[in-house]
């Protein structure tokens, strides 16, 4: 505009020395240099968009078609998570966990588990069964968060097929989710101390089969996507966030692996029985889009062989704690023992006592560090229950990642970022 | 009789039953297209498509409709009243222009015009107002980007197009349609000219807003882009005209590459199905490849659409066209 404005005032002077006559016309000129203010205009991207996955509600400023701000608005699904689960029982609280990151329930479920564990200070006593049936489904849960991510976000970049492949795997998985707890999403499967109940027998065998037959399907959604020129187009180089910025900005998970940062809280600080596994970290190397998507199929990959070594390591005992005060007694003994029924009615009435303490326990959730920060004050409620979403810290980045880059590109970049607006909003 | 026949009433009474004779079939067409491209997508994503309204779900195209006809008209506060309404009118009505120069069989063209292709252009380029107009009179951004998209895309495209179109009339020597084929008797303009088909085939696929190009319509950028306040009928003209464009540009392809009527090889078994016939299977094929493009790729980015199409395509199809005239000239194969 400023060129513009130039022109104008330099058009001034010489018509009127030119022409002493055009005097009369100095108004016009003053109207001439008048410059027009060409305004980046706004886009309210969300939260009934279609690629705002969930309520994302984005305010983008735009020139033409270039982002030159974008403004995440967040708080259309906010559920008081947090304060509702002072008012419940630990037991009651866990149900809340399923719905944070309603893609990936039993990660969410996990890091809970794993907190209040600590807190009891039973953390040695969970039964080995217990311990691999969660890592395995951690995994599973991995694999059903990163399947969803993936294909949506092909699908961000206009490739419909793989997200409708994507969801035949998912149900797979998630017929695996309603054999062990009972329901296809919510599970609510595992508790303080183990899960609520064994996996059915048959259940290790048809998990092995999926397991088998899954690599197959990650090399086909691989040849619909890794090396298909438009999709490179669409991702190479679209979001840039190097090391050192993605932590600055607080990333984790994939988002921060693929920056070519290997931290894997399953490797730096092992829960569960992660120590004892075989696994590799894959890493990115350029901190783009399609680093990303790389980093989630290798992760997925490598799920796998978890579960595989998992499902190697299962072998018959307990699936909860033995202590009565914390896990349920067996139904059959509540109808011998007047101790059990009295255990089992305490349980689901008063819930248990947890002792005054606070702790931060985090796990590898699929999207990232997702953390628990619990203080207990010795009562059957927690006093406060602080989670940490892997998920905020990369949606407040939105505005570095997509800024000079297109419409398109934002698009691309809400959908490597793998945002869930459960766990964001809370 | 026959006085009847050349009076103006009669001449009129045989252009109206000449063009319900192809319009009907045509949008019969266009219903199963939609219908063929849910059930190839479907087949190829590993789902079902449509199979409850009727055997095979044969008869969702009707609901399809009957739902369309029955939703109100939404037309936005802010929106022009007027144009809002005239544009899927008149996107709809050039999808149908179009189809009167285009011969089914040889001698079977509503009218056979000698300038047949350039006509064809000529209401393709128009199909932009269509999407301009729709884009600008509905007042959103959404709309209006799509319509801005739009606009860039079908220009640049048919820039390219317009080469590649050029190079087949240079090995035919008129711009007939049915002459086209005919020239085609010996051996069909794909063979000799294979990249310029493949261009002329990425760029009905731009033309038509079709996926990979699907821009003006993103459905995960723009949501719908240029229709995106659109509703009930006025919707279902834009994509009855989107899917009769599909048809009208396969059938351009069919015509100017694929030996339009004609059987694959002139012998025996083949001579037996009539024109029309190889025609329509023609047509088939390329609706078909339009479809599985879809299922298969990604979407081009706006400037990444514009390289393509100034960048690459322009570019090549200029040297083509040089190199098929130099050829044509040389070899003095250059129709007279």
């Amino acid at each position: 505009m400023s060129g513009s404005s130039h022109m104008a005032s330099e058009a001034g002077p010489l018509t009127t020395a030119a022409d002493p006559a055009a005097l009369t016309s100095a108004t016009g000129v003053a109207r001439q240099q008048r410059t027009v203010e060409v305004d980046s205009h706004t886009i309210n991207f969300g939260p009934q968009h279609p690629a705002a996955h969930g309520v994302l509600r984005l305010i983008l400023e735009m020139n033409g078609e270039v982002v030159e701000r974008a403004d995440p608005h967040i708080g259309l699904l906010h559920r008081g998570t947090e304060k509702l689960m002072e008012y419940k029982t630990y037991l009651q609280a866990m149900p809340y966990m399923d719905r944070l990151d309603y893609v990936s329930p039993m990660c969410m479920e996990h890091s809970y588990v794993l907190a209040v564990e600590r807190l009891l200070r039973i953390e040695d006593q969970v039964p080995e069964r217990a311990r691999v049936i969660r890592t395995m489904f951690a995994e599973i849960t991995r694999i059903l968060n990163h399947l969803l991510n993936v294909t949506t976000y092909a699908l961000d970049c206009g490739a419909i097929t793989p997200s409708l492949w994507g969801f035949e795997q998912r149900e797979h998985l998630l017929e695996f989710y309603e054999a062990a707890g009972g329901s296809h999403y919510h599970v609510n499967y595992f508790r303080a101390g183990g899960v609520s109940r064994d996996i059915p027998r048959s259940l290790e065998d048809r998990i092995g089969n999926w397991c088998r037959q899954f690599p197959k399907f990650v090399d086909d959604l691989e040849a619909l996507l890794t090396e298909n020129r438009i999709f490179k187009q669409r991702t190479v180089d679209i979001g840039v966030m190097t090391a050192e910025q993605a932590m600055a900005w607080g990333f984790s998970g994939p988002c921060l692996r693929a920056s070519g940062c290997a931290w894997d809280l399953r490797k730096s600080q092992p829960y569960e029985i992660y120590d004892q596994l075989e696994f590799d970290i894959p890493v990115g190397r350029h901190g783009d889009c399609y680093d990303r998507y790389l980093v989630r199929i290798q992760e997925m990959r490598q799920s796998v062989r978890i579960i595989e070594q998992c499902l190697a390591r299962l072998k018959p005992g307990p699936v909860k704690i033995l202590d009565n005060k914390i896990a349920p007694p067996k139904r059959a003994e509540m109808k011998r023992s007047m101790e059990a029924l009295i255990h089992h009615f305490k349980l689901y009435s008063e819930g248990y006592h947890v002792p005054e303490g606070a702790t931060y326990t985090v796990t590898e959730a699929p999207k990232g560090e997702f953390g628990v920060y619990l203080v207990a004050d010795g009562t059957n409620r927690p006093y406060r229950c602080k989670i940490r979403a892997p998920g905020f810290a990369h949606l407040q980045a939105m505005e570095v990642l997509s800024k000079g880059h297109m419409l398109a590109d934002a698009v691309a970049i809400i959908g490597s970022l793998d945002i869930v607006f459960g766990e964001i909003d809370r | 009789m026959n006085d009847f026949l050349t009076s103006p009433a009669g001449v009129l009474a045989i252009t109206v039953a000449q063009t319900l004779a192809l319009l009907v079939p045509v949008l019969i067409a266009v219903a199963y297209l939609t219908y063929a491209e849910r059930k190839v997508l479907a087949a190829m994503q590993l789902r079902k498509g449509p199979n409850v309204v009727g055997p095979f779900g044969l008869l969702q195209p009707f609901a399809d409709a009957i739902k369309m006809l029955m939703k109100e008209t939404i037309i936005p506060s802010g929106a022009n009243r007027l144009l809002f309404i005239f544009a899927p009118m008149l996107t709809f009505m050039l999808a149908m222009l179009a189809w009167a120069v285009i011969p089914v069989n040889d001698g079977w063209a509503i009218a056979d015009i000698n300038v047949g292709i350039l006509y064809l252009f000529a209401i393709s380029s128009l199909g932009v107002y269509g999407i301009i107009i729709a884009g600008w009179a509905s007042n959103s951004k959404y709309a209006f980007l799509g319509a801005l998209r739009s606009a860039a895309q079908m220009v640049s495209y048919e820039v390219s197009m317009g080469f590649v179109i050029v190079t087949v009339l240079l090995c035919v020597g008129s711009l007939n349609l049915s002459a086209i084929v005919r020239a085609q008797e010996t051996v069909w303009f794909f063979i000799p000219l294979f990249p310029m088909f493949i261009i002329f085939f990425v760029s009905t696929l731009a033309e038509t807003n079709r996926a990979p190009f699907d821009l003006p319509e993103g459905e995960s950028e723009i949501v719908a882009g240029f229709f995106v306040e659109y509703s009930s009928m006025s919707f279902a003209l834009f994509f009855l005209g989107e899917y009769a464009n599909m048809i009208l540009m396969s059938a351009l392809t069919t015509i100017l590459f694929l030996g339009g009527w004609l059987p694959p090889v002139q012998m025996e078994p083949f001579t037996w199905i009539p024109g029309p016939v190889w025609f329509a299977l023609k047509i088939c094929l390329c609706l078909f490849t339009f479809i599985w493009v879809r299922a298969t790729f990604p979407r081009y980015r706006y400037d990444q659409l514009m390289r393509l199409g100034w960048k690459v395509f322009l570019p090549f199809s200029l040297v083509w066209l040089v190199l098929t005239a130099a050829v044509l000239k040389l070899t003095g194969w250059l129709p007279a």
